[in-house]
């Protein structure tokens, strides 16, 4: 223990009473939990092999402090979004706090809950007593355990046998903070058998303060339930985001996450899916584009517990300048998994020669019949394609920048919602390309 | 031949290496508006080589020697800037681009080359259209457009897409790089047409090719041979069907004297 963790004990206890559910006892009891454990094993270091390539320094050097209540003349999206008027159902939150004021009013759904989480544990706790920290790990090292002593807000998404969101949710998390803020966001989404949603999880910047957003995602698929689930990073240049998405998936059931990473100067997500029945499935698609010197990590981990279960896992990332990224995928294919289906596949492309990428797939197959593969490449952009390209009257640049985009093409085409594709399209415009490469994106947009 | 007719290509004592082994050692060739080159050798003889030095690929070093197309000094100018001259080169091994739509790397170089000449760029609209005619006399699928550039293409199809590329891009100099290499009787007969039919007195092609095959659908004026780096032999037609009856052993040999 050091003296920064006894530090963090001390906000905790002082801010402990103004939690939502202070006064649960079984909430109470979480928290006791997690202080112990905390305390008892502080931030990870280099030397945990999971945080091995990431060097959390930056981070523990600080102090930060639980974010104060928005005030309301504070409270406000980003002016010209992305989503522009498509997205519906939008929750936002402000430095990690629920404002309803600033959602629109969405049609009422039957069967289905689109709430704050501080809501839920004021006026019903007995909901989430069985839920909450129900796909997490507090003995793992840091921040789960952290996570959960601070967590006072998030998204609450129930959804009822059946139940059906044709329209995405959007979980908008605005940063507005001071560069000592730290912003806890807990998120539970439970899907009943059978139902079906899609949720956006975005997290946006209005300043360039550096801050901590702390998230937990907590996500359990019942008997053929489907949930398509994006995450979207794009915190300030300076700021430290430290995610976690903890998926259990029951029989039939079927999960797409796309994780996208453009933001943060330090960015760790860890992303764990259970799979704990026969026919269950879930694709795992990320994409991570970093310049200057940010650091973003990538660790999923999957774990085939049942036989019949199918993972596909396709992660890519465009570095440049001196960025890194660490990409580690581990599949672990239990005893009694039998005829599982599992392929991994990673790919990075190094834009700079400062530029590094680590990349470690880990397989752990502990059943005989299964069909399992794993690739995995960093290199830089193919000079048989770029002459290609020049051959035909094109000019380098623009032949680069084609490429850069064609390296995320993979990703993007796998991307239904519109908006959400829109979105990375300009971004990655924005950042690799000029006005001939507009042009093709309207192209493809059309097409 | 039309001797009046205006000089294209003028390649003089050319010698090329790629990582200090020398390759082609003084090249000397001359290319007239109107006229069909075709430059034939053995395996390693220096046929792609040449033809990539032309297009200029960096890989390759001009140690002596020059080079003018279009009263330029070639090698001086980046590939693009050739492109857009109006230089061609048909890939021997024509590069896959996955997360490129074929339609857009096409318009794209189109665009680009329009641009060099001062034209209007093609929209979308006016390009298909451009483009669907010949891509019938190419005896292609319409859905190759929209597929990645040369991804999943068979043999075949790739090489039709190169002559494709050359009919959208209309070039002055157009160099084929094998474009024989794995093609069935059929496909060889439609990129022979598709280069037949762009033949005219303003532009000239160079084919460089294995085989005497292809010369019987694209008929050549010139023959040149090339054996260890050097233009063993230059003749008319007739020397390719020697060629066909008597092998490259007899060149290689230094039968015969270099004209």
């Amino acid at each position: 223990m050091t003296a920064g963790h006894a530090s963090y004990a001390e906000d905790f206890r002082t801010v402990q009473a103004t939690l939502p559910g202070a006064g649960v006892p079984w909430l109470q009891q979480l928290r006791t939990n997690a202080m112990e454990s905390f305390l008892d094993s502080g931030f990870p270091t280099t030397r945990t092999e999971d945080w091995k390539y990431t060097d959390l320094r930056s981070l523990t050097r600080r102090h930060y402090r639980p974010a104060a209540r928005p005030q309301p003349a504070n409270c406000a999206v980003p002016a010209d979004p992305w989503w522009q008027d498509e997205l519906q159902h939008r929750l936002v939150f402000i430095d990690g706090y629920f404002v309803p004021e600033l959602c629109p009013p969405g049609p009422l759904l039957s069967g289905v809950t689109l709430t704050g989480l501080a809501r839920v544990l004021e006026e019903q706790p007995d909901l989430l007593e069985h839920r909450l920290g129900r796909n997490t790990d507090l003995e793992q090292p840091g921040f789960n355990a952290f996570n959960t002593l601070f967590m006072r807000d998030g998204a609450y998404i129930s959804l009822g046998d059946g139940a059906v969101l044709d329209q995405p949710v959007h979980l908008l998390f605005v940063s507005t903070g001071t560069d000592a803020s730290l912003r806890p966001v807990r998120n539970i989404i439970v899907a009943g058998p059978d139902s079906h949603a899609t949720v956006i999880e975005s997290y946006v910047a209005l300043n360039d303060a550096a801050g901590l957003t702390s998230a937990v995602t907590e996500i359990s698929l019942e008997t053929g339930a489907h949930i398509e689930h994006y995450k979207l990073e794009e915190e300030s240049a300076s700021a430290s985001h430290i995610a976690g998405i903890y998926v259990t998936q029951d029989r039939d059931s079927r999960f797409d996450s796309h994780n996208i990473a453009l933001g943060g100067q330090l960015v760790r997500n860890d992303l764990q899916v259970a799979l704990n029945g026969p026919g269950a499935a879930t694709t795992l698609n990320g994409l991570t584009v970093t310049r200057g010197r940010q650091h973003v990590d990538n660790h999923t981990r999957v774990d085939h517990n049942e036989p019949q279960a199918r993972s596909d896992e396709w992660y890519r990332g465009i570095l440049d300048d001196r960025s890194r990224a660490v990409f580690n995928g581990r599949i672990v294919v239990h005893p009694d998994a039998q005829q599982t289906v599992s392929h991994q596949h990673n790919h990075n492309l190094l834009l700079s020669g400062d530029a590094e990428a680590d990349a470690k797939p880990q397989l752990e197959i502990h059943a005989n019949d299964v069909q399992c593969t794993h690739g995995c490449t960093v290199g830089q952009l193919d000079e048989e394609a770029l002459f290609y390209f020049r051959s035909r009257g094109v000019d380098a640049t623009t032949a680069r920048n084609f490429l850069v985009y064609a390296f995320a093409a993979d990703v993007l085409e796998r991307i239904r919602i519109r908006p959400v594709r829109r979105m990375l399209e300009r971004r990655l415009a924005g950042r690799f390309m000029e006005t001939e490469a507009l042009d093709f994106l309207r192209d493809r947009l059309s097409g | 031949m039309n001797t009046a007719a205006r000089e294209m290509l003028a390649i003089s004592g050319l010698q090329v290496a790629v990582e200090g082994k020398i390759i082609l050692n003084s090249i000397d060739l001359k290319v007239r508006a109107g006229e069909l080159h075709a430059i034939m050798g053995p395996n390693g003889s220096g046929k792609s080589t040449f033809a990539q030095v032309l297009a200029g690929r960096e890989t390759y070093e001009v140690l002596q020697g020059s080079a003018h197309f279009l009263d330029q000094d070639l090698l001086d100018l980046s590939p693009e800037e050739r492109a857009r001259l109006g230089l061609f080169l048909a890939f021997q091994y024509p590069v896959e681009i996955p997360g490129v739509s074929n339609i857009y790397f096409l318009k794209t170089a189109l665009n680009a080359v329009r641009r060099h000449q001062g034209l209007d760029e093609l929209d979308a609209m006016d390009f298909i259209s451009l483009v669907r005619g010949k891509l019938a006399a190419m005896q292609m699928n319409e859905d190759l457009l929209y597929r990645s550039v040369n991804e999943g293409f068979s043999g075949g199809e790739k090489k039709r897409n190169e002559i494709l590329q050359m009919m959208v891009l209309e070039p002055v100099l157009t160099i084929l790089d094998e474009t024989d290499s794995g093609l069935d009787i059929d496909a060889l007969k439609v990129v022979a047409d598709g280069v037949n039919s762009m033949r005219s007195p303003e532009r000239a092609f160079i084919v460089v090719t294995h085989y005497q095959r292809l010369l019987n659908y694209i008929e050549p004026d010139y023959v040149h041979v090339l054996s260890a780096g050097r233009i063993a032999r230059s003749g008319g037609p007739e020397l390719a069907i020697e060629l066909e009856q008597r092998g490259y052993g007899w060149i290689e040999q230094g039968e015969g004297a270099v004209q």
